[in-house]
Parts: C-alpha cells; structure tokens; sequence
C-alpha cells in the first residue's frame, strides 16, 4: 500500500518511543464528561466545523475502556466527583485530563457549597481551558497541547 | 396603608378575619402581592380552611427564610393559587430559633411533601406529622444547614466528602 511505495527496497530509522508517541498523539479518543454548556461547544469542537478528527480525536468513546482523555466539560458537583473519578479510573493508562472551561478549572461563578471548586481537587488535570464557555478552538488548543505533550513523554523508557 | 383587595381576596381576609381572629397577626400587600402572617400553631387549619372554602387547591411553593433576627427568626411561606379566581395568597409563619417547628400539611395538600423536605434540608425546620421526612439535596450525614445565615457560602471544608485524588496506578507501585 502506500508506504510500501513510498520507501521501495528503502527503509527508516527511528526510535521506538518517537513512534509509540506519534502514534498515540494522533488518536487521543476523548471521554465526554458534558456536565453543562460547555459540552455544546464540546460537541461543536467534534463537528464538522472544527472538525476535531483532523487530529485523530473525533472518536468520542462513552465507554471509559476505550478513552484516552477525559474533557470535563462543564461544573462539577460533590456528588458527580464521585461518578467522575469512577469513570477516570476506569480509564486505562496513559491516560490525560483536559478541564474545559471556568468552572472545570477553578469552580467558576457557581462559588458555593455544593460545587468541587476546580476538578483538579480529585483529578491530574493536564490541560486548562479558559472561557466560559471556552470556544472549540480554546479546546482544540488544548489538544493540541496534549498532543504536543505525548510527543515528549518517554513512554516505553522510564527516567531512572 | 390601606389594602387594595381584589373581590375573591377580600372575601378571603374578611373570612379569615372572622373565623380565625386568634391566629391571624398581619395582613399586607407588597409588591402586588398580598400576605397573610398567622400563629404556627394554626397553620393545618387555615390551610385545610383556604383550600376548601376559598378554592385554593394548587399549593405552589412551600420556602423557608432566615430573617437573622434575635426573636421569631425563621420563616415558613406557603405560595397558594387559586385558579378559579386566578389569585395569589402568601401565608406566612414566623418560628422561634431555638428547634423550630411546625405542623406539616401534607395531609392538606400532597405535594407539600417534597417542599418541606427541600425547606427541612435547607433550613432546619422540623416539620412534624410529614411522613418521610429526610434530606433532599445533602447528603443524609450532613451536619449543617446550608442556607441558614451563619453557613458559609463555600461550605465548611470537609464537610462533603471528594473521592480520592490518589491515582490509582501508584497503589501498584
């Protein structure tokens, strides 16, 4: 097929983390944990507008087992913190966290009892997203940083 | 001030006036909206009488307030409708801080059910006679009462448990 002919009798030389991480960066299933309006612009970023399947992402999973990056989309909360870390954890490894928008990253304008101010309290958030709600492109931005960030995970080597 | 009654409402108050002179403390009209202040103690029956004699069948609301004042603190407020004479009635209660309580009326309208149970969630009034009456939004182990004027708006830390924030990978390791 296509790489055949493009190498001939040639081939290439290349790492192995290099291409385990090329490999991961461009299919980063998302987990969508739409939990208020910013699962809108959640579903706008995997639409044909924005189009997030240019960068491998537009598979979104709602099985955690097949996910790689869980969004939270929207304000989380006491009671959905538990149902959020159930999902995560049932998410294998590696696996990234992008909080979407205010009140994912820090709580937002619902500063009250009831709301987990910021879902880094429960969750390893990789990526934060400002706005409210954040625009497709403020999450496509997002991914693309955590795109940028497997390319230079060591994934098969471990720092000793 | 002098009232602005509409007909089905003045036959209201003047009902009231004769029938319950006792319980009846204050009538007034506030923002278009007319408001009846009663004793605790006569709450059922003013109800049941309201809703048999007046037509008042659709009970819309049950709230509690916390007017923060030394005496006679909390206040429970029935929203009633009637739909044939399309009119509006608040009833007004005011408790003592010190375990304030007050008859359910569950028996008068069923939907009062849940209604008092979001005001006994929120404020802690002790509705007695109310049949199942448990938390509806806090969790059932929750010691405080959230919209009470002493609560704190973000809660008291640790009050609601979180899950836990260690990945579950490390345990392995």
């Amino acid at each position: 097929m296509g790489l055949e002919n493009s190498f001939g009798d040639s081939y290439l030389t290349t790492k192995i983390d290099t291409l385990v991480n090329w490999a991961r960066s461009n299919a980063v299933w998302p987990m969508p944990m739409g939990l208020a309006c910013c699962a809108i612009e959640m579903m706008a970023f995997a639409g044909p507008k924005y189009d997030s399947s240019r960068f491998g992402s537009e598979v979104f999973r709602f099985s955690p087992r097949q996910s790689d990056v869980m969004i939270v989309a929207g304000w989380v909360n006491y009671k959905m913190a538990h149902a959020i870390r159930r999902v995560w954890d049932q998410m294998p490894d590696p696996k990234w966290c992008i909080a979407m928008g205010a009140c994912a990253s820090t709580g937002g304008m619902h500063r009250c009892y009831g709301v987990v101010q910021g879902c880094d309290n429960f969750l390893p958030v990789d990526a934060y997203v400002s706005g409210c709600p954040p625009r497709p492109d403020a999450l496509m931005h997002a991914l693309l940083e955590i795109q940028d960030k497997i390319r230079t995970e060591h994934s098969v080597t471990l720092d000793s | 001030m002098a009232l602005d009654l509409s007909e089905p409402l003045q036959k209201v108050i003047d009902g009231l006036a004769e029938d319950f002179s006792d319980a009846l403390i204050d009538v007034y009209q506030s923002s278009g909206d007319t408001f009846v202040r009663i004793k605790p103690e006569a709450n059922v029956e003013v109800c049941r009488y309201l809703k048999e004699e007046h037509h008042f069948i659709y009970l819309t609301d049950v709230i509690g307030a916390d007017r923060f004042t030394s005496e006679e603190r909390f206040e429970v407020i029935y929203n009633l409708v009637s739909l044939r004479d399309r009119e509006r009635l608040f009833v007004k209660a005011w408790l003592e801080e010190e375990s304030p309580e007050i008859a359910s009326i569950t028996e008068v309208w069923e939907s009062a059910n849940w209604f008092e149970r979001q005001t006994y969630d929120m404020f802690g009034i002790n509705f007695t006679n109310h049949p199942d009456l448990r938390r509806m939004y806090m969790p059932e182990d929750f010691e405080y009462y959230p919209l009470r004027k002493e609560f704190p708006l973000l809660g008291i830390p640790g009050s609601i448990e979180l899950p836990s924030s260690t990945p579950d990978s490390e345990h392995e390791i």
